[in-house]
């Protein structure tokens, strides 16, 4: 092991999983001087709230990063990051919720929680970089950092962090990006990293029992079904409980199944229609960030994601002012839902973004 | 490591561990026994009963031992206004109270007393007129504590005591953090209940008492054997009660001297900080607690001083530690008139007994170094 700290001095975002775990270790065993925090971001639970949520996941995070932080001999601290989660991700999720669009709030997390206001205490605890447990890489160029998709493309989640310019990436360190999975597992269990065979974490990680309709449409009334052309199709669920493209939950007989078209908070309807119907072949983006900090002044190609877990299709991305770009598929896409990102990417490099409006 | 944060607690002293340790290994005896063993161990309780009792001025059978200092405050909170033979069940308390105090009174209220919280002044004192306010013809207890351990503001808890006395109520006070370091006397402050820790001063972890004036009833929260005069159930923790009985005796002879001698110390601390920029002292600096510093730097969160000052081996603290070790914005600097911005700027540096003139310089240095960095990282970022 080379000698601790003559590398620097890194502030390693620890969840409790596997991922940040072997992250902290992989700096550690580079010569990194490692400082592990667990950001905390949920509000103070009592007792009977604990109980009834089965466990406090936010103290069980906390008490896995640090025993990892025991393990490695590193300093572990808890930062309290409650209000700015809570202003900027989730009130942000329940308002765009509740004006009928997709929202992803791990975009927002990391745009505006992780690398914003962490980076930001790791600066202040005189650490050059942040490093967390994400699949993403990050490279040098002759014109600036770019942001690559991570080695295993199972795990790639540059998805979630097109919103990271320059100034980010010249201070974040992504340890397991270069790394497979598996690999990744192997080496928390050689190491003994008792996070070593804990699941991937896959739901919102703020919405407890794993249901977000009730934390945003519990207090909402129900709205109506229409179809494209505003016939009333009868009494819908609160609109917080559909989003485009959903078909489970409409519940009204047909002979080919309804799918949610569009939600049009204003008029509380829920537009639904076929399958053939929920097909488009361009969207608007909004909020637009490029990784390079360059602003393009000409239409280009590149390939699109709109969906965390979907597939890359070809399209022209066309600039326009304020922020917003058009996007226009070379073959019609279902479901464009607004809220969503729609991540640019050429070959392995993520460009940047936008939010579906 | 400098350690700094003898509100939080505070290391063993060796005379202690020493009266101790013979209740770890061979003097094993349950106090409730009738043979040989037992017997040993009661007489070793019965000493350090009378011990902590001379500390404070009571006798030994007002002094009730439990866990600590929460346990303590939990059972007059709980415990005095039950037991009361008028019925009154109204409580008055102040906004800086420990959690010790304010969440059991909490609960209080939710089984429908009324509750009623005293606000401080700006520098953290707690009006005896506005404690009579507050008290009612309802009013069971007044508690209000002798030193607030964020601050070290010292109350003024006779003149509490005559008021709510004058009007019926019982009169408790949380003086975990006064004990030891002060002269605290339940007689000539006319407390019926008071509650003190041994870990505050130089004994160990897992003991207090409940000081409770003879003749005033309490309900029993724990319930068991008939232990402690059936205030309190449980078989004795002997070595704990023991080294508490010897932190006193000892707290006691050597007040006068510890106290002079940590307030010098933390005097030269707070002269090698006051120049720093925004540097600001929170409390009253008049009454205090002798080891007590509270300082802000003005635009740099607490939380942001304690990580650093703990990178480089200083241990302090913004205020309470919550279970998780996350820090939060304090409702003690809350209550005393802070923004929300400011209440996550207090820095509270607690000197203690070891500490020398080269750690508080120490100190000094390394904390202004920390100060002058994170306002040119301020100015860096815009």
């Amino acid at each position: 092991m080379a000698d601790r700290g003559n590398k620097g001095r890194v502030v390693c975002a620890m969840s409790g999983g596997v991922d940040s775990s072997v992250a902290a270790a992989l700096l550690v065993r580079a010569g990194y001087e490692v400082i592990g925090v667990t950001m905390e971001i949920w509000p103070e639970m009592t007792g009977a709230e604990m109980a009834h949520h089965g466990g406090c996941c936010s103290i069980g995070a906390v008490e896995d990063a640090r025993g990892v932080c025991a393990q490695l001999g590193i300093a572990h601290y808890v930062l309290n990051l409650r209000e700015h989660f809570q202003e900027r991700v989730v009130e942000n999720f329940k308002a765009e919720y509740l004006r009928g669009r997709t929202p992803n709030p791990c975009v927002a997390c990391n745009r505006e929680v992780k690398f914003s206001e962490l980076l930001r205490r790791a600066a202040a605890l005189g650490a050059d970089h942040l490093a967390t447990g994400h699949y993403a890489q990050v490279q040098g160029g002759p014109s600036g950092l770019h942001l690559m998709r991570a080695a295993d493309p199972q795990k790639d989640q540059t998805y979630v962090l097109w919103g990271l310019g320059q100034d980010e990436l010249r201070h974040v360190l992504f340890p397991v990006g270069g790394h497979h999975k598996s690999e990744i597992r192997e080496i928390a269990r050689s190491l003994g990293l008792g996070t070593w065979n804990k699941p991937d974490s896959q739901e919102i990680c703020f919405v407890t029992g794993g249901d977000y309709r009730t934390l945003v449409g519990g207090q909402s009334p129900p709205g109506r079904f229409v179809d494209r052309f505003g016939h009333d199709l009868g009494e819908s669920p609160p609109l917080a409980h559909f989003t485009v493209g959903q078909r489970r939950g409409i519940g009204l007989a047909a002979e080919k199944p309804y799918y949610v078209l569009e939600l049009r908070p204003g008029e509380n309807t829920v537009v639904i229609g076929h399958r053939e119907e929920l097909e488009g072949t361009r969207c608007l983006v909004e909020d637009a960030r490029f990784v390079s900090g360059l602003w393009p002044t000409e239409p280009f190609d590149c390939s699109v994601r709109i969906r965390a877990h979907g597939r890359e299709v070809p399209a022209e991305v066309v600039p326009q002012g304020n922020g917003e770009a058009e996007v226009h598929f070379l073959e019609p896409q279902t479901a464009i839902a607004p809220g969503q990102s729609a991540v640019f990417y050429a070959g392995d490099e993520c460009l940047g973004g936008g939010i579906i409006a | 490591m400098i350690y700094l944060d003898h509100a939080a607690t505070t290391p063993l002293d060796e005379r202690v561990l020493e009266a101790m340790l013979p209740f770890l290994r061979d003097q094993f005896g349950n106090a409730s026994s009738v043979h040989a063993a037992g017997q040993r161990a009661r007489r070793a309780v019965d000493q350090a009963r009378a011990e902590v009792a001379a500390l404070i001025g009571a006798e030994p059978s007002e002094i009730v031992f439990t866990s600590g200092g929460t346990e303590a405050d939990n059972l007059a909170v709980a415990g005095l206004p039950a037991a009361r033979p008028d019925g009154r069940q109204g409580i008055v308390t102040s906004a800086i109270e420990h959690h010790a105090v304010l969440h059991a009174c909490e609960a209080a209220a939710r089984r429908g007393a009324p509750v009623r919280i005293v606000a401080p002044d700006a520098l953290g004192r707690v009006a005896a007129e506005a404690v009579r306010a507050a008290v009612d013809t309802d009013t069971a207890l007044v508690s209000v504590m002798a030193a607030n351990n964020e601050l070290g503001t010292l109350e003024p808890v006779r003149e509490i005591a005559e008021a709510a006395h004058a009007l019926g109520a019982l009169v408790h006070s949380d003086a975990v953090q006064a004990a030891g370091q002060i002269p605290v006397d339940v007689r000539e402050t006319d407390l019926d209940a008071l509650t003190l820790t041994a870990h505050k001063f130089y004994g160990p972890k897992g003991i207090g008492a409940l000081y409770l004036r003879r003749g005033v009833a309490i309900d029993a929260q724990v319930l068991g054997g008939g232990q402690e005069r059936g205030r309190r159930a449980g078989t004795e923790n002997v070595a704990a009660i023991v080294g508490f009985g010897a932190a006193a005796r000892l707290a006691k002879d050597e007040l006068r001297a510890r106290r002079e001698r940590i307030g010098a110390l933390r005097d030269r601390l707070w002269r090698g900080l006051a120049d720093v920029s925004g540097a600001e002292r929170l409390g009253d600096p008049d009454r205090c607690l002798p080891g007590h510093l509270l300082v802000r730097f003005k635009g740099i969160d607490g939380e942001v001083l304690v990580l650093n000052l703990d990178l480089q081996g200083v241990c302090a603290s913004m205020g309470s530690a919550c279970s998780s070790g996350s820090l939060e914005a304090s409702h003690v600097l809350t209550a005393i008139g802070l923004g929300p911005e400011a209440a996550r700027e207090g820095l509270r540096l607690t000197v203690g007994r070891e500490n020398t003139t080269q750690e508080i310089d120490e100190t000094v240095r390394i904390l202004r170094h920390i100060v002058e960095r994170q306002r040119e990282l301020v100015v860096s970022h815009g």
